[in-house]
């Protein structure tokens, strides 16, 4: 179990994360979302105790990531930048981590074969390619047999046979019972893994949610409509937690707002609509939605949800 | 290089759970320092330094005896070629000690040895330990047949015959290594203080190399003062025979020096320990 409460990291004058409080429970994939810069690996850091909050409290498992006698007991972690020698090999980056627990060294060679890096084991890691870099992180990752499992976009140069793997392996250690946190900024690859998410836009938390939730949710609330007066209709649907995208000429997707929503009000205004019908977004358009105007949005959600 | 061979989807569990104990963070910090090869390279360029001086020294000293004139010999000391190599070889260990901890920076590395030790604290003690051993443990043997070496050279010539075991001589031979040894200490911690592999080697060379030729820019009265307490000269005296009006007493001098590196650990200690990774 992950806990954050009222996290809040800057640097300098940037504010990378601001006020989170989240909890991450065992036994599912939690996701962690959100767009380039949002504060998904500082938040990361901040647990592992890479980097200081400038205020607030991250705990795993009841206690600070750093009083943990044993920590790669308690928590495994693949964090986003490059983390590993590289003029040193696989096996000697793995057997250096194990022997601060003292881990045996039949450990290493389990997870070498587990990541499938059998074969380049004691070649320099820095030959890797990225994705053979991603396996070794992830190798670095369970050699303590973790209670928690943080991963920071662990699909991140993963060919398609890799990226099920993952996928399988994530959902193994949840139905062991341990808590998986998973970053991402694809929403299609979180929902093909995670059971709950957690989204996060600038630094702050937007939607806490389950991830059956997030997809009724998003699928509920996009129209594509059809109008002669498209810039007037635009307009008078404008508010907070609506955004538009533009479909082939003449027809507008409105996300936010429901059917009859968009009906009422064009009727109102006195626009003519020649076509109003309810869509299926992708899970990648409900999730631009989201953290596009973070806030207001993500406040509607929770409602939603709730 | 070929790619990845197919993997397995379930993590196997492991039965054992040991915690972090110092030792084992002792052991950790070995595998990583003799499992990059800048390690054996650089000590070897630190050894070959140390035993080549003297060599060739000794050499010259010896095939020019019969040019020198009186006061070119009796400024020629056994001791002095027999650590000739002394100076230019703590460069090397100097390198190799900022290297052990900032290439962890460079490389990223150091956010896994954190991960596994987030105290931090012991992976500094282990690296100063597992360094400070290795480079005595290195340097001794050097010195030593820099010391035989070039007094076999020199075996023609009975005035710069010198016994091991003459007053001062073997204090001399070992605080070579010793004073090397410490040298790697203090870079090691100045690795950590600056954190960038260029930046702290550039910071020990202005502090050893830099620091002492500037001294001669101030009063002499000031520089007979202050020059004798700066790191190089005062640790210098560690494997230095005679001892001027302006330089300190080997054991003076050796613990100035060791308070050098006293100060540049607890601020690399304080540092780690505060600072974001
Ligand atoms: N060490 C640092 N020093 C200064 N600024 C930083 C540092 N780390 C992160 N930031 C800033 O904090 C913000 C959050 O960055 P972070 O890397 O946590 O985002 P992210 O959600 O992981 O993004 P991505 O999806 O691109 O990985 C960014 O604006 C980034 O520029
Ligand atoms: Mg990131």
């Amino acid at each position: 179990m992950i806990e954050a409460s009222n996290l809040t990291k800057d640097y300098g004058d940037k504010r990378a994360v601001d006020g989170l409080t989240f909890t991450v429970q065992p036994g599912v994939v939690t996701g962690f979302l959100g767009p380039n810069g949002s504060g998904k690996s500082t938040t990361m850091r901040l647990i592992l105790g890479l980097d200081a909050p400038k205020s607030g409290d991250a705990t795993v498992n009841g206690r600070h990531y750093r009083d943990h006698p044993a920590p790669l007991h308690e928590v495994g972690a693949l964090l986003e930048a490059r983390s590993v020698h590289t003029g040193r090999s696989a096996y000697n980056h793995l057997l250096a981590l194990a022997q601060t627990h003292g881990i045996p060294k039949r450990r290493v060679n389990e997870m070498i074969d587990l990541v499938g890096l059998h074969d380049v084991a004691h070649k320099r890691s820095g030959q890797f390619s990225l994705g053979m870099g991603q396996r070794l992180g992830i190798a670095a990752a369970l050699i303590g047999d973790p209670k928690t499992v943080l991963l920071d976009e662990p699909v991140n140069g993963l060919d398609p046979e890799g990226i099920h793997w993952i996928r399988n392996l994530l959902k193994g250690l949840a139905a062991d019972g341990k808590t998986v946190f998973v970053s991402s900024h694809l929403m299609s690859e979180m929902a093909l893994t995670a059971d709950h998410l957690i989204v996060i836009g600038r630094g702050k938390l937007i939607a806490d949610t389950s991830v059956e939730d997030f997809v009724a949710h998003a699928s509920q609330k996009v129209v594509l409509v059809r109008s002669p007066d498209l810039a007037r209709l635009q307009e008078t649907l404008a508010g907070p937690g609506v955004s538009f995208e533009t479909a082939e000429r003449g027809a507008l997707e409105v996300l936010g707002l429901t059917p009859e929503q968009v009906g009422d009000a064009a009727a109102a205004a006195g626009i003519a609509l020649h076509e109003l019908t309810p869509q299926q977004a992708s899970l990648e358009e409900a999730f631009m939605h989201l953290t596009k105007d973070e806030l207001e949005f993500g406040a509607q959600l929770e409602e939603v949800v709730a | 290089m070929t790619a990845a061979t197919p993997a397995a989807s379930r993590v196997p569990q492991l039965e054992h759970t040991g915690r972090v104990t110092f030792p084992r963070v002792l052991l950790s910090e070995w595998t990583k320092f003799r499992s990059v090869r800048s390690t054996a390279w650089t000590l070897a360029v630190g050894i070959l330094l140390t035993v080549l001086f003297p060599v060739l020294f000794a050499t010259v000293t010896s095939s020019h005896w019969g040019q020198m004139s009186p006061q070119d010999r009796a400024n020629r000391s056994p001791l002095d070629i027999a650590l000739a190599g002394v100076n230019v070889a703590q460069l090397a260990i100097a390198v190799l000690g900022v290297l052990v901890i900032t290439a962890e920076y460079s490389t990223g590395s150091i956010r896994s040895t954190f991960t596994a030790v987030p105290k931090r604290l012991p992976v500094l003690w282990a690296k100063l330990l597992d360094y400070a051993v290795v480079s005595f443990v290195v340097m001794v043997p050097a010195v030593l047949i820099s010391f035989f070496a070039s007094q076999a050279i020199l075996s023609r010539h009975d005035i710069l015959q010198v016994s091991f075991t003459a007053p001062g001589i073997a204090r001399c031979v070992i605080g070579g290594a010793l004073y090397t040894t410490m040298v790697g200490i203090f870079a090691l911690a100045l690795g950590a203080i600056v954190r960038n592999t260029a930046g702290g080697i550039a910071v020990f060379a202005g502090i050893f190399f830099v620091l002492p030729p500037l001294m001669f820019t101030l009063p002499q009265s000031w520089n007979n003062a202050i020059s004798q307490y700066l790191p190089s000269d005062a640790g210098r005296q560690i494997f230095a025979l005679q001892h001027g009006q302006h330089t300190l007493t080997p054991l003076a001098g050796g613990l100035v020096f060791a308070g050098y590196c006293a100060a540049a650990i607890v601020v690399a200690a304080y540092l780690l320990h505060r600072r974001d990774v």
